[in-house]
């Protein structure tokens, strides 16, 4: 194995290690989440974004880091994204969770992973036409917010890390 | 009501984001380190790579004509191994606290459509199809989007992460709400 696999590898394992301790793996959390039920992927997932945004934003800032913002393609995010929510519902994976829920033993994941890798070789079929089409709409490239917005990554991080905040708080006080 | 386990067994589950979280950092650390340029934590792109794989032994010749697949590289990278050591690390996790259990029909989805396997395999590999199209297009899933692309303050991470749980949200309350 060449270092940049055995990396990835060792940083999967790590991932998959503390998404199964945090439980976020089930089929329930997940759906329990989008019925508003249950907020654990939610406190695990934020939690995530609030401290690695720190780490990102100020390594970016010394320039040790490079971003990487996804291209804001409004047919391709808006759609993609909608259709995502729906599949996910249906699913009651994601893609990384699916593997993770395998190994801890939920093999009906294997439906959900065989789904998805059909999936995408229907959508390297359909990616010429859809290049033509619904990609051709709008693109604002790879924008960040603070950019769109014309004011300190820091000062978005800091409104970013007080809403969640409060909407931890909200989870708690709802027992959610 | 809610019908699922609602009891947090595992870790404080703030306190397993937060380790996400640093691990994220580092692991953005090692790769510019080691690899000579940022990667993010991702999940979907290995998909188009494991299918670009699986075609290549059906239909041999193909995956090399496709501009999506010639796009992508289909190759055994620093995610697809990300992505495969998920399995092992959850595996490791669940038998470290016996939480290992091996399961045919998740128990929320059984109390509305009851045990069989048939219908959880159906439901699972459409939605599975749905999501993964929905995730290349808007070129994320809720690890390259949520966890990568909103600790970046990506524009398109808060769009597409909007989208995920609001389209979420109405179909989970169309298919689990009803019954029982």
């Amino acid at each position: 194995m060449s270092t940049e696999q055995i990396l990835g590898l060792v940083t999967g394992i790590l991932f998959g290690f503390f998404l199964q301790k945090a439980r976020v793996l089930r089929f329930d959390k997940q759906v329990g989440a989008m019925l508003l039920q249950d907020m654990t992927i939610l406190k695990f997932m934020m939690s995530a974004i609030l401290v690695g945004m720190i780490g990102v934003l100020f390594l970016n800032d010394i320039g040790v880091f490079t971003y990487s913002h996804k291209t804001m393609n409004v047919g391709a995010v808006v759609v993609g994204g909608a259709l995502f929510g729906a599949g996910w519902a249906l699913m009651g994976f994601c893609p990384g969770t699916s593997i993770g829920a395998l190994g801890e033993g939920r093999w009906h994941a294997l439906f959900a992973i065989a789904g998805m890798v059909a999936g995408a070789a229907i959508y390297a079929e359909l990616y010429p036409w859809l290049s033509s089409t619904l990609m051709t709409w709008k693109d604002f490239g790879k924008i960040s917010l603070p950019e769109a917005l014309g004011v300190s990554h820091w000062l978005v991080a800091v409104a970013f890390w007080l809403v969640t905040l409060l909407m931890f708080y909200f989870f708690e006080r709802k027992g959610l | 009501m809610y019908l699922g386990q609602k009891k947090q067994d595992g870790w404080n589950p703030y306190l397993a984001g937060a380790l996400v979280g640093l691990l994220a950092i580092v692991s953005a650390w090692a790769t510019t380190t080691y690899m000579g340029k940022t990667n993010y934590l991702g999940a979907s792109t290995t998909f188009v790579r494991a299918a670009g794989m699986v075609e290549e032994g059906v239909v041999p010749g193909h995956v090399a004509g496709n501009t999506y697949f010639t796009k992508t590289k289909i190759k055994v990278d620093w995610q697809f191994m990300l992505v495969l050591g998920i399995l092992p690390g959850a595996f490791l996790a669940s038998i470290s606290d016996r939480s290992f259990k091996l399961e045919a029909v998740p128990p929320l989805w059984q109390k509305y459509f009851g045990p069989s396997v048939g219908k959880r395999a159906l439901a699972a590999f459409c939605g599975g199809i749905v999501a993964m199209i929905g995730a290349r297009l808007a070129d994320g899933c809720p690890s390259g989007h949520g966890l990568s692309g909103l600790m970046q303050l990506s524009v398109s991470s808060f769009v597409a992460m909007a989208c995920f749980f609001g389209l979420g949200i109405v179909v989970a309350n169309l298919i689990y709400r009803r019954r029982p």
